[in-house]
C-alpha cells in the first residue's frame, strides 16, 4: 500500500530545510512558493526517509485568478506519495523553475503544460510546444480560451 | 583523400509503416547508425482534456475510450476510479470483480497487440501479428458480450459497470481461459527458440532501472529493467489485494526483456481472471448514483497499472456536473522520454524494434 | 546453330522455313519455304517464336506463382488470402495487373528520368535473360550455353546495379538507404554463392547447365549438402527474401528502393521479384536437384514440380522468419557462409582427387565413389554447420557512440 503523506508532515520537514517555502497545506496537498519549487523538490528527492524518486505527473490547472501546477510524486523506496502544488500568478508570462534536472520524466510533461496551459518552466532545456505547433495562438486549456482560430 | 561524408536527417513518420500511428521521429543518421533523435508529437491531438471539461462525469467515459484505443477497458477503469475517489463513491463488489476481469482481459489483448506488432517490426511479415490478432479477436468477442462494443467499450461507469455479464459470457470466458495458455506457450516458444529474434533483441537498447525511474517510465518497460513496480501489487485498487499473482521482472532491460515480460504478464493476468471467476459472487453491479454526479469541490488523482504503464487521471471538481480540469497522465507519452537515450548509437532497424518494445499508442500520446 | 538445339518443335520450324541446306541440323524435308540466303530470317522468326512462347508461358506461371504466394501466406497466417476475383481468386493477378497498368505514373520532381525509368526494365530483363539458359526438360532449352553457370551468376549481379540506380534516382532517403544496403548485401552474398557452385562444377566437370544435369548420376544435393545450403541462403539474399529482405524492409525503410515507383514501374519490380523466385528455384533444381530427371512423369512436368516445391519452401521461410539487422546480414555472409563455402570446395576437391579415377576426359568418380563422397560430405556439412553455429556470433557488441552534434535540447 502506498501511503499518502499528509501535507502537514511534509510542511514540518520543509520548514527546517527550506524555511519560508511552504505556503499552506490541506489533507494530502502541500502548497509551496512557485519560485522555490526546484529547491523543495530537490529536498523531497534526496532527503533520506522521503526519497521521492518517481515523478508521476505534472498537471496545470487554470483557476482564473491563478494557475496551479500540481506535482504528483511517489517514492518507490519508502512507498509513499505526495502532492505538491504551486500557485503561479499572472496571466501574461506565468513561470516557475523547471524540475527536469531532478527528474528527466518532467521533460515532456512540462512542455505539455507550457503548450496547453501557457505556464513557462525556467531552466527547461527545450521549452518548445509539444502537441501543437510553434506559433499556435493561445493556450487551449486556459479557461479564457474560446475557440480554435480559423 | 578522405571521402566527405555528413549525417543525414530523416523524418521517420508521420506516414511510416511502423511508427504505430502518426508518431514522427526526426532522426539523424551516420550511415545506419543513429546520432540523434527527436520525437515530434501532435498529429493525433484531439484536445481530449479540453473536451472533458464540457461533458458530464459519465460522458467523459466515452472520451477515455479513444485515448488508448487498443486498451479502452483500462482507460475506463482508471477514469472511473479517479471519479469515484473524487465523489466518494464505492462500487459494489460484483461490479469491481467484473471490472477487474474486463481490465485483465484488456491487458492480455493490449499485450497481444504489442507482441504482434513488435514481431512485425522485427520483419516477420505479419504472421505473428495475425496469430496475436486471432486471440485478440476472441477477447473482443467477450467484450461484445459484455457491452455490445468491441473497441470503444465504455463498459464501466462511476460506481460500477454498465450492466451485469450475460449468462453465456461465463462459458465463453472459461473456454477462452482454457485455450489461452496453449497459445502463450506458442509465443514463448517462438521467442526463446528463434535465433534471429534473440540475436536481434538481446542486449539492444538497454535501459537500466535508475534511468527508467528517473524518466518516470512505468509499466512493463520499467519492470523489464528489473524493478518490480506494479501498482496492482504495491497500491492495490479494487480487489487486487484478494488475488494472488506474481510481478514478472526482467534482468537486463533490453528489447528481449521488454518483449518477454509481456508474455509473462499475460500469464499472470490469466491467473487473476481465474481467481476472479472463482471469487465473484452475486449482487448488484452498480452503486446507486445520480445520473448527474456533482462531486464536492476538490481534486483527486486516480491511477491504475495500465497495460502500458501508470495510467492516471487528475480530476478537479468545482462542484458542477462537469470536471473543472480533466488531466490525463498518459504512460505512452512519458515512456517515450527515454527513447532518445536508449537509441543513440544503435541502428535504424533497432530503432523500430525499440519503439515497438516500448509499446506506445498514438491515441494516448497525443490525446 | 547451337542456339536452336533445344526443342524439336522449333527445330522443325526452322527446317520448315530454311530447308535442309548448309546447316548442322538434320532436317528431313528437302527445300524450305524461304529462298536460299534467307536463313537469317528463318533464324529470326524461330528465335522470336521461342522467345514469345517462353516469355508468355513464364509470365503465366509467374502470375500463378504470385497467386500461390499470396494464398499460401494467407493460409500460413490464419486467413484466407485473395479469393474474390474469379474462381478461388485465381484472377487476382489479372486484376492486379490491370490496376497497376491503369495507375498514374508519378515521378518525383527533379529526378534523372533515365536513371529513374531504367531500373525496372533492367530488373525484369535480367530475370528473363536467365530463361535462355535454363533446361526446362529433356531437350527443352533455348541455348545450351557452355558457360551457363557463369552466365547466370553474371546476370544476377546486375540486379545490384539496378537497385542502386533506383535507390539513388528516387530522391528519397529511404531509397538511398536501400541502395546502400543493396550494394553491401548483394555483392557480399555473391561471393559465397559463386564459391558454393564450384563444388558442383568440380563434380560435373562442366559449366553448362544441361551437362550438369546430365552428370547427376545421383542428385548433387546428396553430394553437395553444404553447397546446397550455402547456395540457397545466398540466393535468397540475392533476391531479397526474408530473412535477408534488407532492401525492402517494410517496417524500416518503407518499401526501400521502389518507394517512389508507381503504376506499372512498380509492377515491373513486383514482377521481377516474383519471377526471380522462380528462376532462382529453377537454377537450384538444375544444379542440385537433378534437373528435369524423374520417373514416370514427362520431364518438363518434373522440372515444374521441383521448382514449385522450392518456391513453396521460400514462401514458408518468408512467412516464418523475422529479419536480420544489416550488420548481422553482412556478418553472416562473411563470417559464416564464406568460410563454409571455402571448406566445401576444399573437401570436394580432395575427395574428387582421392576417389576419382583418371579417364580420357579428366577425373571421374565411380558410383561407389559417389556414394562414399555423399556420406562423407553429409557428415562434413552437418559437423561444420553445427560447429560454426556455435563459434560464430552475429550478436555484434555495439558500443553506443557519443552524439557527434549537440542534441536539439542543447541547441535550444
Amino acid at each position: 500500500m502506498i501511503r499518502e503523506v499528509p501535507g502537514e508532515e511534509l510542511a514540518r520537514r520543509l520548514q527546517v530545510a527550506c524555511p519560508g517555502a511552504v505556503e499552506a497545506w490541506q489533507d494530502i496537498s502541500l502548497w509551496v512558493k512557485p519560485q522555490r519549487i526546484l529547491e523543495v523538490c530537490r529536498f523531497l528527492n534526496q532527503m533520506p526517509g522521503l526519497e521521492f524518486n518517481l515523478l508521476n505527473s505534472i498537471s496545470g490547472v487554470d483557476y482564473i485568478e491563478h494557475f496551479e501546477v500540481v506535482y504528483h510524486v511517489t517514492s518507490t523506496i519508502n512507498l509513499h506519495s505526495a502532492v505538491i502544488k504551486a500557485r503561479v500568478y499572472g496571466r501574461e508570462e506565468p513561470s516557475l523553475p523547471s524540475v527536469v534536472s531532478l527528474w528527466q520524466g518532467a521533460d515532456f510533461q512540462e512542455r505539455e503544460v507550457w503548450d496547453l496551459m501557457g505556464v513557462r518552466f525556467e531552466g527547461h532545456p527545450n521549452m518548445k510546444r509539444i502537441l501543437l505547433w510553434e506559433g499556435y495562438p493561445g493556450f487551449p486549456l486556459r479557461k479564457d480560451y474560446l475557440e480554435a482560430p480559423r | 583523400m578522405p571521402i566527405r561524408s555528413e549525417p543525414v536527417t530523416v523524418n521517420v513518420g508521420p506516414q511510416h509503416p511502423s511508427t504505430h500511428g502518426v508518431l514522427r521521429l526526426r532522426v539523424t543518421f551516420d550511415g545506419e547508425v543513429i546520432l540523434d533523435m527527436e520525437p515530434v508529437f501532435g498529429y493525433l491531438h484531439r484536445g481530449s482534456e479540453k473536451l472533458g471539461e464540457e461533458r458530464t462525469y459519465t460522458q467523459v467515459i466515452t472520451l477515455t475510450d479513444r485515448l488508448d484505443y487498443v486498451a479502452s477497458m483500462t482507460n475506463n477503469q482508471a477514469y472511473v476510479l479517479a471519479a469515484e475517489k473524487l465523489a466518494g463513491i464505492q462500487a459494489p463488489e460484483r461490479g469491481m470483480y467484473l471490472r477487474v476481469i474486463a481490465a485483465e482481459l484488456q491487458r492480455v489483448a493490449s499485450h497481444l497487440v504489442a507482441t504482434g506488432f513488435l514481431l512485425n517490426d522485427l520483419g516477420a511479415f505479419a504472421t505473428p501479428l495475425m496469430y496475436c490478432f486471432r486471440e485478440r479477436e476472441r477477447i473482443l468477442d467477450l467484450f461484445e458480450m459484455l457491452c455490445g462494443a468491441r473497441i470503444t467499450l465504455s463498459y464501466m461507469r462511476v460506481g460500477g459497470v454498465f450492466q451485469d455479464a450475460p449468462e453465456d459470457f461465463w462459458p465463453a470466458l472459461r473456454k477462452f481461459m482454457a485455450d489461452m495458455p496453449h497459445y502463450l506457450d506458442e509465443y514463448e516458444q517462438l521467442l526463446t527458440d528463434n535465433e534471429i529474434l534473440v540475436t536481434r533483441t538481446k542486449g539492444v537498447s538497454i535501459l537500466n532501472a535508475d534511468h527508467a525511474l528517473n524518466a518516470s517510465v512505468t509499466g512493463p518497460v520499467l519492470r523489464a529493467s528489473g524493478l518490480p513496480w506494479d501498482l496492482r501489487k504495491i497500491d492495490p485498487y479494487e480487489i487486487y489485494n484478494r488475488v494472488q499473482f506474481d510481478v514478472p521482472v526482467g534482468k537486463a532491460g533490453d528489447n528481449y526483456d521488454r518483449f518477454k515480460i509481456r508474455i509473462d504478464e499475460m500469464r499472470q493476468s490469466l491467473r487473476i481472471i481465474e481467481q476472479c471467476i472463482d471469487q465473484i459472487g452475486p449482487g448488484p453491479v452498480r452503486a446507486i448514483v445520480p445520473s448527474l454526479i456533482r462531486p464536492p469541490i476538490g481534486d483527486a488523482y486516480g491511477r491504475i497499472e495500465g497495460p502500458k504503464g501508470e495510467l492516471g487521471f487528475y480530476l478537479v471538481s468545482d462542484g458542477s456536473i462537469a470536471p473543472y480540469r480533466f488531466k490525463i497522465r498518459s504512460p505512452s507519452l512519458i515512456n517515450l522520454t527515454v527513447l532518445r537515450d536508449i537509441l543513440i548509437g544503435w541502428k535504424l532497424a533497432d530503432m523500430i524494434v525499440t519503439l515497438g518494445s516500448i509499446d506506445i499508442n498514438m491515441g494516448e500520446v497525443d490525446r | 546453330m547451337a542456339f536452336l538445339e533445344g526443342h524439336a518443335l522449333f527445330r522443325n520450324l526452322y527446317c520448315l522455313l530454311a530447308g535442309n541446306l548448309d546447316n548442322t541440323v538434320a532436317c528431313s524435308g528437302r527445300g524450305g519455304l524461304l529462298p536460299v540466303g534467307w536463313e537469317w530470317l528463318a533464324f529470326a522468326i524461330t528465335a522470336f517464336a521461342i522467345t514469345m512462347v517462353l516469355l508468355n508461358v513464364f509470365l503465366v506461371v509467374t502470375m500463378f506463382y504470385t497467386y500461390m504466394e499470396r494464398r499460401l501466406l494467407g493460409r500460413f497466417q490464419g486467413r484466407l488470402g485473395p479469393n474474390r476475383a474469379g474462381p478461388f481468386g485465381l484472377l487476382q493477378p489479372v486484376a492486379d495487373a490491370i490496376k497497376l497498368l491503369t495507375k498514374e505514373s508519378i515521378v518525383p520532381r527533379g529526378t534523372d528520368l533515365l536513371l529513374h525509368n531504367l531500373p525496372p526494365v533492367i530488373m525484369v530483363a535480367t530475370v528473363f535473360v536467365t530463361l535462355a539458359i535454363l533446361p526446362f526438360g529433356e531437350d527443352t532449352f533455348v541455348a545450351n550455353l557452355n558457360v551457363g553457370v557463369l552466365f547466370f551468376l553474371a546476370i544476377t549481379s546486375v540486379n545490384a546495379l539496378a537497385i542502386f540506380m533506383a535507390g539513388l534516382s528516387s530522391g528519397n532517403r529511404y531509397a538511398v538507404f536501400s541502395g546502400m544496403r543493396a550494394v553491401a548485401q548483394l555483392i557480399s552474398y555473391e561471393v559465397p554463392m559463386v564459391l558454393s557452385v564450384v563444388g558442383v562444377i568440380l563434380l560435373a566437370g562442366s559449366l553448362s547447365l544441361v551437362e550438369i544435369v546430365e552428370a547427376q548420376r545421383i542428385p548433387f544435393f546428396l553430394l553437395q549438402p553444404l553447397g546446397l545450403f550455402i547456395f540457397v541462403v545466398a540466393i535468397s539474399a540475392e533476391m531479397n527474401r526474408t530473412p535477408f529482405d534488407q532492401l525492402e524492409a517494410e517496417s524500416e525503410i518503407v518499401a526501400g528502393f521502389h518507394t517512389e515507383y508507381t503504376g506499372m514501374k512498380f509492377g515491373l519490380f513486383y514482377l521481377a521479384e516474383y519471377a526471380a523466385v522462380l528462376t532462382s528455384a529453377a537454377v537450384i533444381v538444375t544444379l542440385f536437384l537433378d534437373g528435369w530427371n524423374g520417373p514416370w512423369l514427362p520431364s518438363p512436368l518434373w522440372f515444374l514440380i521441383k521448382v514449385f516445391f522450392l518456391a513453396f519452401l521460400f514462401i514458408w521461410v518468408r512467412a516464418t522468419l523475422p529479419r536480420l539487422r544489416i550488420d548481422q546480414t553482412m556478418a553472416f555472409a562473411w563470417k559464416f557462409l564464406l568460410p563454409l563455402s571455402l571448406l566445401n570446395i576444399f573437401v570436394t576437391a580432395t575427395l574428387v582427387l582421392l576417389l576419382g579415377e583418371e579417364t580420357a576426359t579428366g577425373v571421374a568418380l565411380s558410383t561407389g565413389g559417389l556414394w562414399a563422397m555423399a556420406g562423407i560430405n553429409s557428415v562434413v556439412a552437418l559437423a561444420s554447420v553445427l560447429l560454426f553455429a556455435r563459434m560464430v556470433h552475429l550478436r555484434t557488441p555495439v558500443h553506443p557512440i557519443p552524439s557527434m552534434q549537440p542534441s536539439p535540447s542543447e541547441v535550444a
